[in-house]
């Protein structure tokens, strides 16, 4: 009994270095990704802007390690630059949407009443639409341009964050130490700094670390539709558009940019996977 | 003797799949300065319903609370602030009445930092409050998950002991403990109320308990006060058939 007892105990602690050496892993190359964006200028070996069309369509190998595009353009150095443009909107996107949608969720979540029955019929109707068709007319309405992609897609994502922080909230309103807090005299807003904010944040941020690879592809998807970044800005969406012509002649103008996207879409989710384990071990397997 | 609490026709209804129910059904009694008031009854009858109402954690359909004579249940922000400087509530479920996130230490001297206390000066009357409900100083630091059910509660009378309140009620503060923790809260209970001249409302469903500890008790049947009196004589000659049961499944 008493040995079956450590066994199981052992085994949970391997399970958890186990979880452990997998988000330093992960943490490693998401944070390497995140660090060839901000770096991007200083990694290039080429200017990615600069046309040589002597050199164009040249396949991989050689001076140029990931071949040129048409216009002569090193792809290494656009795939490297473009990471600046996709991971930074992806995050700038993620962390726009987690902090308006979970603060509108705390306050319907706390405070109830007319206020919160408005806003969640709003973002029922949010939730109601398709949402990259959504994101497509509210982008084409706005224009091209990569901030107006971001804006058209933090408007129909943030009810997500919006129900999750809701219903959080809600699960911890009636505690007992909320009402020991409304007891040693907490204010409104201190109530929700010091014990809403703190209970609830777990599950949002795995929300949001999962939600980065998503992010990523719609982004993308809004450039290749040639929504997000207009040309010439480096970016793996549109990149992949102005490939899509030369698929059979020169792969490698498609392949490159496609390759990062799905590398780095992959890294981020096994980061969102690894945390979800991380901040609750019970949900994992599900 | 002088009045602390005087609760007048208090009453609460509840909706139960449109149904209504009165939890609270016209409840008046006084308390005294001092005073070691018990509320027996079996649950669901609307103690906690009531308890709930003083403390501004429940809104109440009618009826008044006045804390020395002053009306107390429409006050709002800085009034409030004042009113939970005089009254303070154990629960019963001791983990649950602190924050996960946050320490015990914390958890005590929050109401001090409210009311704006310098750190240094909080943290030693927090150790102060500790040592007060024998706690070593060490568990200043733990989290709820990590102390027994009978330290937490030791720690959730520290809190509430921590603006120098009048009265504490207790909601059943030792239901969720086994024997002989309950007993020693109790004897905690009773050595502070005879330190501080602490006014005390003890709601239990345990009339043993009440008999050890209160001067008068109060019995609550179906929302409203069936009888009341000195425990000893409610429990010897009880006059409601109510409380006859609760004595007779009792002793
Ligand atoms: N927020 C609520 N909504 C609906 N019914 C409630 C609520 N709180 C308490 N009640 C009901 O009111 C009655 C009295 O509850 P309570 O005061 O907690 O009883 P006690 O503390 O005496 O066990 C119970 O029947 C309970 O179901
Ligand atoms: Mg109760």
């Amino acid at each position: 009994m008493r040995e079956k007892q450590k066994m199981t105990v052992g085994k949970q602690r391997a399970a958890g270095d186990y979880i452990k050496i997998k988000m330093i892993l992960f943490g490693t190359l998401a944070a390497g990704v995140i660090l060839t964006a901000v770096f991007a200028p200083y990694l290039v070996p080429y200017d990615p802007y600069e046309q040589d069309l002597g050199n164009a369509l040249l396949p991989p190998g050689g001076a140029h390690l990931l071949g040129t595009d048409r216009y002569g353009r090193d792809m290494l150095s656009r795939v490297i630059m473009g990471s600046r443009t996709t991971v930074f909107a992806a995050l700038l996107l993620v962390a726009v949407i987690t902090v308006i949608g979970s603060a509108a969720g705390i306050l319907c979540g706390y405070h109830g009443g007319k206020l919160d029955a408005f806003l969640m019929r709003v973002s029922d109707i949010f939730l109601a639409f398709p949402g990259m068709v959504f994101a497509i007319a509210v982008a084409s309405v706005m224009s091209g341009g990569i901030l107006n992609a971001v804006i058209a897609l933090a408007c129909i994502s943030w009810p997500k964050y919006a129900r999750i922080a809701r219903s959080q909230v809600l699960s911890i309103r009636n505690m007992p130490y909320m009402a020991a807090a409304k007891l040693s005299g907490s204010g409104t807003f201190k109530m929700i700094c010091r014990h809403v904010v703190p209970n609830i944040a777990g599950p949002v941020i795995v929300t949001a670390v999962l939600d980065i690879g998503t992010m990523m592809m719609e982004i993308a998807g809004l450039s290749f539709l040639g929504l997000g970044a207009a040309p010439p800005t480096a970016e793996w969406g549109s990149m992949m558009s102005n490939g899509r012509s030369m698929l059979q002649t020169s792969p490698w103008v498609i392949l490159a940019p496609g390759t990062a996207i799905f590398l780095t879409v992959v890294i981020f989710n096994l980061v969102g996977d690894t945390v979800r384990d991380l901040l609750d071990p019970r949900q994992k397997g599900r | 003797m002088e009045k602390l609490l005087e609760v007048k026709g208090l009453k609460k209804t509840f909706y139960k799949k449109k149904i209504p129910f009165a939890a609270v059904d016209n409840v008046s009694f006084d308390l005294n300065k001092g005073e070691c008031l018990g509320l027996v009854g079996e649950s669901g009858c609307g103690k906690s319903t009531t308890a709930k109402i003083i403390t501004h954690l429940t809104v109440p359909d009618s009826g008044s609370v006045l804390l020395e004579g002053a009306e107390t249940l429409h006050v709002k922000g800085r009034q409030e602030r004042e009113l939970y400087r005089k009254v303070q509530m154990v629960f019963q479920t001791p983990q649950d009445s602190f924050d996960p996130r946050c320490s015990l230490g914390d958890g005590i001297m929050e109401s001090m930092r409210n009311q704006g206390m310098q750190k240094r000066r909080a943290e030693e009357r927090m150790y102060e409050l500790l040592c007060m409900v024998e706690l070593q100083r060490e568990f200043a630091s733990r989290y709820p998950h990590e102390v027994s059910g009978g330290q937490c509660q030791r720690a959730a009378i520290a809190r509430a002991l921590a603006p120098d309140p009048q009265l504490i009620i207790c909601d059943e503060a030792t239901s969720a403990l086994d024997v002989t923790v309950q007993a020693q809260i109790v004897e905690l209970l009773r050595k502070l109320q005879k330190e501080r001249e602490l006014s005390l409302l003890l709601i239990s469903h345990d009339l043993a308990l009440v008999q050890k500890l209160c001067d008068r008790v109060l019995v609550m049947y179906q929302g409203k006060i069936v009888e009341q009196g000195i425990p000893d004589e409610v429990i010897r000659h009880p006059k409601e058939e109510y409380t006859k049961m609760l004595v007779d499944s009792v002793f």
